[in-house]
């Protein structure tokens, strides 16, 4: 299922220069504000958690998502480099499952541990919020990771509505209409922080139940549907 | 002996049929896929490659099925047209990286390499390389697990005169030596030096096949046409319809010139600057006026 050929070349082609510099930037202001925060205002448990919620969470881990989980296999596909890979006898699911195993990864350290850098820094991991932000952020990598591969996939435009879909649905719609924070990784990620943190400072919309079942059902599900697409992609010429 | 054969094959896109019932078989040896731009030899390229589906009809590698059968990939190097290759690899990481996917390793690779000559570049980038070093370490990716069918879209497309000649060599060589290579090309002369064996399209249709000369023949021996203005139009006119490799002139007036119709190609090329000189005539514009590649196809497809 996993070919260490396939991961090397994904993640040496997602953390070539300027990937690696967009990917680098936002773990950097995050640090970078809670350093100021805690300057200025001193460890607080609601700014922490607040902070940790609204920037770590619902902007920061998406927004690595898409462009980790889009480009391990979007620019490919464009550019018609992903021919050397269909061009073996490997199976099409083990290139998605490997590609989606580097996203993963990638994601988690480039948004699940600068959010633990920022708790820590934030409040000292009071009341368990740094490791209960940072589980949250490990579990919505995974989920974030296969939806986004699965849109670099099917989609040209898929950086487009990534973005869209963590900065219009998960942000905007989530805090007006109730009904779209159920349909969000973010709230499900949460849910397991909330677990993990206890108390009324991470709460979620949705139960830890429901949560883990959607987790596990849209990462599996977008894995299995981004791996029949790669097995009947077409590549088109250039007539 | 591998075989590749395509059986009534057709692919459209949306209202556009890009190629139309087209049936051939590839057989050992070198052969050209030869067609104008815009024929369907790209299509009919990635259908062979099992990068496309037909919309009717089916291709088959020794009866198996190439597409969704990546275990077909065992016997199939591909050089695809397009240019993107993992720029940020060296040549050799590129060739080892395409050698492990094949579940090969460094000996395999290396031996692609010295195979294209490209040992000496092989620990540079592949982004500072030239077009023809390209293409050779793409030759190289699609020979790593010495395949029995090679499939290149477009080979020679940018390549100066040199790269030209020694990618031909190699892909003689290993026509030589029992593969099946299919290469496609919009330019006769680069089949005419390669190819034992012309497959041709026009407009996605399946238009000549066959050995090399005798459809060359065909192109040669094609009625030219000529635009032909000179000091004493008539005058040369008449002097040039009594040779038999001219089948027709037409004065035309608008234009004031004469349109020679000739059938005699190299005949005619002799006869013209003689009769001008013979009559005392000035030739003021010799140019042919059918010399495209589409009217030679055109004139093949109706042949």
């Amino acid at each position: 299922m996993y070919d260490p050929t396939v991961a090397r070349l994904t993640y040496r082609a997602l953390l070539g220069r300027r990937r690696a510099l967009i990917l680098g930037a936002l773990p950097l202001l995050l640090i970078v504000i809670s350093v100021v925060v805690r300057g200025l205002a001193g460890a607080d448990d609601q700014t922490a958690s607040d902070l940790l919620g609204g920037l770590a969470l619902a902007t920061m881990v998406p927004i690595i998502g898409v462009i980790a989980g889009t480009g391990a296999i979007g620019p490919e596909i464009d550019d018609g480099s992903v021919v050397y890979l269909l061009s073996k006898p490997l199976k099409r699911p083990t290139i998605i499952f490997t590609k989606l195993i580097v996203a993963i990864g990638v994601t988690m350290v480039f948004s699940a541990l600068p959010t633990l850098i920022a708790g820590f820094i934030l409040n000292g991991n009071g009341q368990q919020i740094a490791v209960a932000y940072t589980v949250a952020a490990l579990v919505a990598s995974i989920a974030y990771a296969s939806m986004f591969l699965l849109l670099g996939t099917v989609s040209r435009h898929a950086v487009v509505l990534g973005l869209v879909y963590a900065l219009v649905w998960e942000a905007l719609f989530g805090s007006l209409v109730s009904g779209a924070r159920t349909l969000s990784v973010q709230q499900w990620s949460l849910a397991v922080a909330h677990k993990v943190a206890g108390g009324d400072l991470v709460t979620s919309d949705v139960g830890l139940t429901t949560a883990v079942v959607l987790l596990v059902v849209v990462t599996v599900l977008a894995t299995w549907y981004a791996g029949q697409k790669l097995r009947s992609l077409t590549l088109a010429g250039e007539e | 002996m591998t075989t590749l054969s395509i059986d009534h094959v057709s692919r459209w896109f949306g209202n556009v049929v890009a190629v139309n019932d087209v049936t051939m078989t590839i057989g050992p040896g070198v052969t050209g896929l030869l067609g104008p731009n815009g024929a369907g030899k790209s299509t009919l390229i990635n259908m062979m490659g099992g990068f496309l589906a037909p919309s009717t009809g089916t291709v088959t590698l020794d009866g198996e099925q190439v597409w969704r059968n990546e275990q077909i990939y065992k016997h199939i190097g591909v050089v695809p047209e397009r240019e993107a290759m993992y720029d940020f690899l060296t040549g050799r990481e590129f060739v080892v990286a395409n050698a492990e996917l094949h579940g090969l390793g460094d000996k395999a690779a290396q031996k692609a390499l010295a195979t294209v000559e490209m040992e000496y570049a092989q620990d540079r980038k592949i982004s500072t390389y030239s077009k023809g070093m390209r293409q050779r370490v793409k030759m190289a990716s699609a020979l790593v697990h010495n395949p029995s069918l090679l499939l290149l879209d477009e080979p020679f497309n940018g390549m100066d005169p040199r790269q030209r000649m020694q990618l031909m060599d190699l892909l003689r060589k290993m026509g030589d030596e029992g593969r099946t290579v299919l290469f496609s090309s919009h330019i006769l002369e680069e089949v005419e030096q390669l190819a034992w064996h012309i497959e041709v399209v026009v407009a996605g249709r399946h238009a000549a096949s066959g050995d090399f000369r005798k459809i060359r023949r065909l192109m040669t021996d094609r009625p030219h046409r000529y635009l032909v203005r000179s000091s004493d139009d008539r005058a040369l006119a008449a002097a040039l319809i009594a040779d038999p490799s001219t089948s027709g002139i037409e004065v035309d007036l608008a234009e004031g010139a004469l349109r020679v119709q000739a059938v005699d190609f190299g005949r005619f090329t002799a006869l013209l600057p003689r009769v001008a000189r013979d009559h005392g005539i000035r030739l003021l514009t010799v140019s042919p006026s059918d010399e495209s590649l589409e009217s030679v196809f055109s004139y093949l497809v109706a042949a």
